[in-house]
């Protein structure tokens, strides 16, 4: 089934910060499989690792020790430019602010990406507009960042994480800026793409009603797995490996 | 879309943007006119070098030079003069016989070139009678008179109509000693020109140094300034026996300061270039520090450093080519205007410039060459600034940089 695809899979990975008495374990032995089609939420206590593990898996950061590999690649022997065009073509990012240019408007922004990958003009713009409907923003598409609410950016990003066509999308606390009521919306557009599209995520989160919508939770406690379930799983999805 | 992205990026901050600008404009002008107040500094000096004193070529008897002696007078100087002034190519031509000695009044005495000229045809070469600010020019026709500059007057405290008496060597060697009459003060804007000339009649001098219808020293015009290489080469080839001097080896430091124009100027501009482009690139860097959060979401969404490269080098590149024609054109049209009535420092500098054989009054002046020349230079300036910022935006980590509060 293709669905159950592993997209990220890592082993015995390992981030300390810093040596010998003050070194910090931010991530210590971690062994985590994704499959295509998985909406994971990652949660813990503040400190316990997740936005380094959302690094790593993204390739923003390089491990201490142990891999990732991402759809059979390991990340790890790509070289600087190559690792940068490989997120291009495989990762699409939501981060928690400053996630757009603010030069650009929702639609240039989300072009953007398309333009780095040397998309034509006629997709491109096809895809802006397809993208902007789905996360319910037709009318902003000429609006700068600064024009936009904070909910609206992070569905633009959101768009344009999804425009580059990536095997997941990463988001380390993308309602963090958000109000409750904004944030479950930008979880619904997030959600219905997954349950439509099949999108795979992967967010971080603290917010205990972003965590209800997760269909399976990895909880983190001193950079380890201190938990890993499972919660309702539509039946067309995949049903994750769990330890 | 690098473009695009790089012109918004200008106008983020306008005012930043606007002082970068400003400050080209400003530098490219200024510098722009420097270089055309020296230019026109120079082109008026040598103009006036070669109308007033030295022209634009001189014939002498090859050891006269050296020796400054009487006996070396130009063989058939007559004939010479005449086959000279004749020629198509010739604006005007003129011989002189000359001495060097010791002119005393009543009441002191200083060394002093003696010149004896032919009044019509040195007026046509050199203007000196233009110059006469008091009492009246040489004639041809009246006997032992003489017009002596301002300074050398004062010097000597004599006014018109006072006597002279000029004591210089001969042709054979022997002293001789005239009496002439000051019918004339000239006064140039060359003090060491006028401290030392003394104007007579030609005939007078010569029967004086015993060289009686010859002349040491022939000096013509051309009507083409630019054909003077070609043409003294010919002449040169038909009167091998004559030495033959062009205005660059006359005045061998106005030659020097011609040729080593561009030198000056080289240095000149870039050293306005320099402190400009130490602006630019403090701004940027500014402008890519404060930009740093953007610039590593934009390498963690997959901008690959040659790309983040170009969009900062294409932005720091614009201001500095959007500035620059306008520059460039302020600064050509302040150097038409100052080129037409000419720029006044003598309030300030008459004395200083007069010392040096300068004019106050400055006629700014650019060939269209130097404005390229500029041009490139300001391109180059625009692309060595541009640089570092940029490669200070690929130097940054995208964690770290976004990670920053
Ligand atoms: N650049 C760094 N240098 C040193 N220590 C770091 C660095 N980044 C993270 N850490 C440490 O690594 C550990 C994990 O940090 P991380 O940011 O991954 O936690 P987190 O779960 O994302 O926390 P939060 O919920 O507050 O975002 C923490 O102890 C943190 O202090
Ligand atoms: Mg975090």
């Amino acid at each position: 089934m293709e669905n159950s695809k592993i997209v990220i899979k890592t082993e015995n990975l390992t981030k300390i910060y810093g040596e010998g008495e003050v070194a910090v374990r931010a991530i210590n032995n971690v062994d985590l499989t994704i499959k295509a089609g998985e909406f994971t939420a990652l949660v813990g206590p503040s400190g316990s690792g997740k936005t380094t593990l959302l690094n790593m898996i993204g390739g923003l950061d390089a491990p201490t020790s142990g891999k990732v590999w991402i759809d059979k690649v390991d990340i790890s022997t790509l070289s600087n430019n190559r690792l940068i065009d490989f997120r291009l073509h495989n990762i699409g990012f939501v981060f928690q602010a400053y996630n757009l240019i603010p030069v650009l408007t929702a639609k240039e922004n989300i072009e953007f990406i398309m333009l780095l990958q040397k998309r034509p003009k006629a997709e491109r713009q096809q895809r802006v507009l397809a993208l902007l409907k789905e996360v319910g923003l037709s009318d902003k598409k000429d609006s700068r960042p600064d024009a936009l609410s904070g909910g609206q950016q992070q569905r633009v990003a959101v768009a344009r994480a999804l425009a580059s066509k990536p095997k997941f999308i990463l988001a380390d606390e993308p309602t963090a800026n958000l109000d409750s009521k904004t944030a479950g919306k930008l979880l619904d557009t997030m959600a219905a793409l997954n349950h439509e599209e099949g999108i795979t995520f992967i967010f971080s989160t603290h917010d205990q009603r972003v965590i209800e919508r997760a269909h399976r939770v990895i909880t983190l406690v001193d950079g380890a797995i201190a938990k890993d379930e499972l919660i309702e799983y539509p039946s067309d999805h995949a049903q994750p490996e769990t330890a | 879309m690098l473009l695009q992205i790089a012109w918004k990026n200008i106008w983020r901050n306008k005012v930043r943007s606007l002082v970068v600008l400003g400050s080209v404009v400003l530098g490219v002008w200024v510098g722009a006119f420097m270089v055309a107040y020296i230019y026109g500094l120079m082109n008026q000096r040598l103009k006036d070098a070669t109308e007033y004193e030295v022209s634009h070529f001189q014939l002498h008897h090859p050891n006269f030079d050296r020796d400054k002696e009487a006996k070396y007078f130009l063989d058939n100087s007559t004939d010479l003069l005449g086959e000279i002034q004749k020629d198509k190519a010739i604006r005007a031509a003129t011989a002189r016989v000359i001495a060097y000695g010791v002119v005393a009044s009543a009441k002191s005495s200083t060394g002093g070139k003696f010149i004896g000229v032919l009044p019509e045809s040195e007026n046509a070469v050199t203007g000196i009678g233009d110059f006469v600010i008091e009492g009246n020019y040489l004639k041809s026709n009246a006997k032992n008179k003489a017009i002596i500059g301002e300074k050398l007057a004062d010097k000597l405290k004599v006014k018109v109509r006072s006597k002279v008496v000029l004591t210089f060597p001969a042709a054979d060697g022997s002293i001789a000693a005239g009496a002439f009459r000051i019918i004339g003060i000239y006064k140039t804007y060359n003090k060491g020109f006028e401290e030392s000339n003394i104007y007579v009649n030609a005939p007078d001098l010569a029967k004086l140094t015993e060289t009686p219808n010859q002349f040491h020293e022939i000096a013509a015009l051309l009507h083409q300034p630019d054909s003077l290489e070609a043409y003294t080469a010919t002449l040169q080839a038909k009167h091998p026996e004559v030495f033959l001097e062009t205005w660059k080896e006359l005045s061998p430091e106005l030659g020097l300061m011609i040729d080593s124009f561009d030198q000056y100027l080289y240095i000149f501009l870039i050293i306005i270039l320099l402190a400009l482009s130490f602006g630019i690139i403090n701004t940027m860097l500014m402008a890519v520090l404060e930009r740093g959060r953007e610039i590593g979401m934009l390498m963690a969404i997959g901008m690959n450093k040659g790309r983040l490269f170009g969009m900062i080098f294409i932005e720091t590149l614009m201001l500095v080519l959007i500035a620059a024609p306008f520059g460039l054109a302020f600064a050509y049209f302040t150097v038409s205007y100052f080129g037409e009535v000419g720029l006044d420092f003598s309030e300030v500098y008459d004395e200083g410039y007069a010392a040096l054989g300068f004019k106050s009054l400055i006629y700014p002046a650019m060939e269209n060459a130097y404005y390229f020349k500029i041009i490139v230079m300001v391109v180059i300036t625009a692309v060595l600034s541009s640089l570092y910022p940029a490669w200070t935006a690929i130097r940054l980590n995208p964690v770290e940089a976004m990670s920053k509060l």
